[in-house]
């Protein structure tokens, strides 16, 4: 996308959230949602219309897991890896996952992205994950399997 | 026909989506006139799908309830495979006292009429008959404290806010829910959003405050889309708005998504990432009550502290006082999970063992081998072993132990566990998780993770400095992300020291 381009849309983002207490995070996820990323040429505008520095947005940026710089894969894959999900085998589900992708956790392809989360809020039927935002329990060879078949074809 | 299918999170991770459009096809092939009702999940997550269908005695449960089973359910439902009974009659939601859960699983979640048909919006006309001052003074009584994790008197709290002189204050919910092993204020948004809304209106009536922000985390995208559908609803319908209820003072809430920060759950970091800063910790103090967003006083409670308000004010401080033992009153919505057989939400006084929890009401492991151990209390919480069971889950009694209730989740692991690989983790996820303001957490955690390796690889001499690391990060740690990621590290050397012992032989 031109810069140009980029810069209309920030303009439509930054009114948006005129007027909020302590917008940036709010911009942030809009800004994400439109692009699928932060990106760079989105930096000056948001410190521009809230007085910040480059440097203090790209700070806020980088603080948290959610804010990508690289573009995802067409689906994303989170996988939980916190500890009610290992006590019902969740290293398990990950090589299980990871073999039928052909991807490593925290690796990204042009089809599919596999990322760690801590806790999906999913932990009474683990192991858990959250596919394209759609929740997954119990997550056995088949629904692996499954999933696989779908975002790979 | 009215039949219920959840939309609960764990429900639809389960299936809930396919079977309420396999019986939603079922009906219209036989031309019958259902309503589907999408509620919350009544907890049992064991049984979910949980699908309910109205009948003159009562709803009646079917679960686990699989696409394929929707036929059946209109032929012959008391024959049906998947029939339960009457579910409030099932043994392990009869034993609940639910309070805050009261509505979750029952009423339709965003309709404001099923929640004023089932107690709702009761407790704020009653606050605004009091007044602020005596509703303070009814919090106060009840005994109730912070769900969060520290436990904190809420009364307390809000009497601070309240007296603190200032031209705006705030409530602030805290629905960062990050701990491993809770799913209870996800439970709460998703199946009664209502509740929360109201709780958080009696808070700004009482403290003076006239907007409110909830703190969702990003993981939860349907309770965001709940929460966003209720409040919405509210604002149409004037409980939140210039008036409340058309008579008190104005109140708002803006709905704020957090962006996958562990930390952000602790309540200096959380106000920092609505301010639109790094969620990094602030010094205390300033206690935030005094000076908090935008350095105004500001309450910060947990989803479940707020949300037992509204029963609270309906049904009096003594009422809800007059359950538990010793310090911790009231109601605490348990979270069982992990390598459980009966896991899900359970809803019950203070004062129940540990053992009975896991036992009783869990039913043991899901992989039917020994419990080795359970983290109670999220990721910064102790490893019990079993001679921890006749413990009372309660604030003091688990302190005096060197664990900690938190937030009342309960992580139960089997004999397979591996307690070092455990520790490993507490110490890893630290570092990945620390904010970094503060040396003990942002290098301990790093030097914990390392330390426990060289334990693994058969050096006995790391075990001292291990033991000598976690009290450095006790002591020094500016919040509870350092300062209690020792604990699952220590509590895992001290009663499974096997597990650390045998990689040594090993490497002999
Ligand atoms: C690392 C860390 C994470 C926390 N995460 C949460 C959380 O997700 N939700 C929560 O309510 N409290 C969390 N807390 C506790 C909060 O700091 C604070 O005590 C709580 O929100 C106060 O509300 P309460 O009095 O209603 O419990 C966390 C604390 C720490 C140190
Ligand atoms: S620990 Fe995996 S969903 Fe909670």
């Amino acid at each position: 996308m031109s810069e140009a381009a980029i810069a209309e849309r920030m303009d439509a983002i930054l009114t948006a959230h005129q007027g909020l207490e302590g917008p940036l995070l709010p911009i942030l996820h809009a800004v994400q949602a439109e692009f699928g990323l932060i990106p760079a040429a989105a930096v000056a505008p948001i410190a521009k219309a809230l007085a910040l520095t480059g440097a203090e947005v790209e700070g806020v940026i980088s603080f948290y897991h959610d804010f990508r710089r690289t573009p995802a894969g067409r689906h994303t894959i989170k996988l939980c890896r916190a500890e009610a999900c290992q006590a019902m085998g969740g290293d398990q589900a990950l090589a299980r996952i990871e073999a039928a992708l052909g991807l490593k956790l925290g690796e990204s392809r042009a089809d599919v992205t596999l990322e760690a989360v801590y806790c999906l809020g999913l932990c009474a039927c683990g192991p858990a994950a959250q596919v394209d935002g759609q929740p997954i329990g119990r997550l056995d060879a088949a629904k692996v399997a499954a999933i696989a078949a779908e975002v790979l074809s | 026909m009215k039949i219920y299918v959840p939309a609960d999170a764990a429900a639809r991770a389960l299936g809930a989506d396919a079977v309420a459009a396999a019986i939603a096809k079922e009906a219209a092939q036989r031309g019958i006139d259902v309503q589907i009702i999408r509620n919350g999940s009544r907890g049992m997550i064991w049984l979910e799908p949980l699908v309910e269908l109205e009948t003159a005695a009562g709803r009646i449960a079917f679960g686990p309830f699989d696409a394929a089973d929707a036929a059946a359910l209109f032929d012959a439902p008391e024959t049906h495979p998947r029939a339960l009974g009457l579910t409030d009659e099932i043994p392990y939601f009869k034993r609940q006292t639910r309070l805050t859960f009261a509505r979750v699983g029952l009423i339709d979640p965003t309709s404001l009429a099923d929640y004023e048909a089932h107690g709702g919006l009761a407790g704020l006309r009653r606050a605004l008959a009091l007044g602020p001052q005596a509703v303070l003074d009814e919090v106060a009584a009840s005994g109730l404290r912070g769900r969060g994790g520290a436990g904190f008197p809420t009364g307390i709290k809000w009497q601070t806010v309240a007296a603190a002189p200032a031209d705006r204050k705030y409530i602030v919910c805290n629905a960062d829910e990050g701990d491993s092993g809770t799913f209870a204020d996800r439970m709460l948004i998703e199946g009664d959003p209502f509740c929360l809304i109201e709780g958080m209106a009696i808070a700004g009536l009482a403290c003076g405050a006239t907007k409110g922000f909830v703190y969702l985390r990003s993981e939860y995208p349907d309770a965001i889309a709940v929460l966003g559908r209720a409040l919405g609803l509210a604002r149409q319908a004037g409980i939140l708005g210039d008036a409340v209820l058309g008579s008190g003072p104005a109140f708002e809430i803006e709905l704020r998504v957090g962006a996958g920060a562990y930390v952000c759950g602790e309540e200096t970091s959380l106000l920092n990432s609505l301010e639109g800063q790094r969620g990094v910790v602030r010094a205390k103090p300033p206690l935030p009550a005094l000076e908090g967003f935008m350095g105004r006083p500001t309450v910060v409670n947990n989803v479940l502290s707020l949300a037992a308000v509204p029963w609270i004010l309906t049904e009096g401080a003594a009422a809800y006082k007059a359950i538990g033992i010793n310090r911790s009153r009231g109601t605490i919505p348990l979270q069982i999970a992990g390598n459980v057989r009966y896991g899900g939400l359970f809803e019950t006084g203070f004062g129940v063992t540990l053992g009975e929890i896991v036992n009783d009401i869990g039913g043991g492991t899901a992989s039917g081998r020994p419990v080795k151990a359970v983290q109670v209390g999220g990721p910064l919480g102790a490893y019990h072993p079993q001679a921890d069971f006749d413990l009372p889950f309660c604030y003091e009694e688990f302190a005096g132990q060197g664990g900690l209730v938190g937030h009342a989740g309960l992580v139960v692991h089997d004999d397979s566990a591996d307690m070092l690989a455990l520790a490993r983790f507490a110490m890893a996820f630290c570092a990945i998780e620390s904010c970094g303001k503060c040396t003990p957490c942002r290098i301990g955690a790093v030097r914990g993770a390392e330390t426990i390796d060289r334990i693994a690889a058969g050096d006995a001499a790391a075990v001292p400095l291990l033991k000598d690391l976690c009290q450095t990060m006790k002591l020094g740690s500016l919040c509870a992300l350092g300062g209690f990621t020792p604990y699952p590290v220590l509590s895992a050397l001290t009663h499974f020291p096997d597990d650390f012992a045998c990689h040594k032989e090993a490497a002999e």
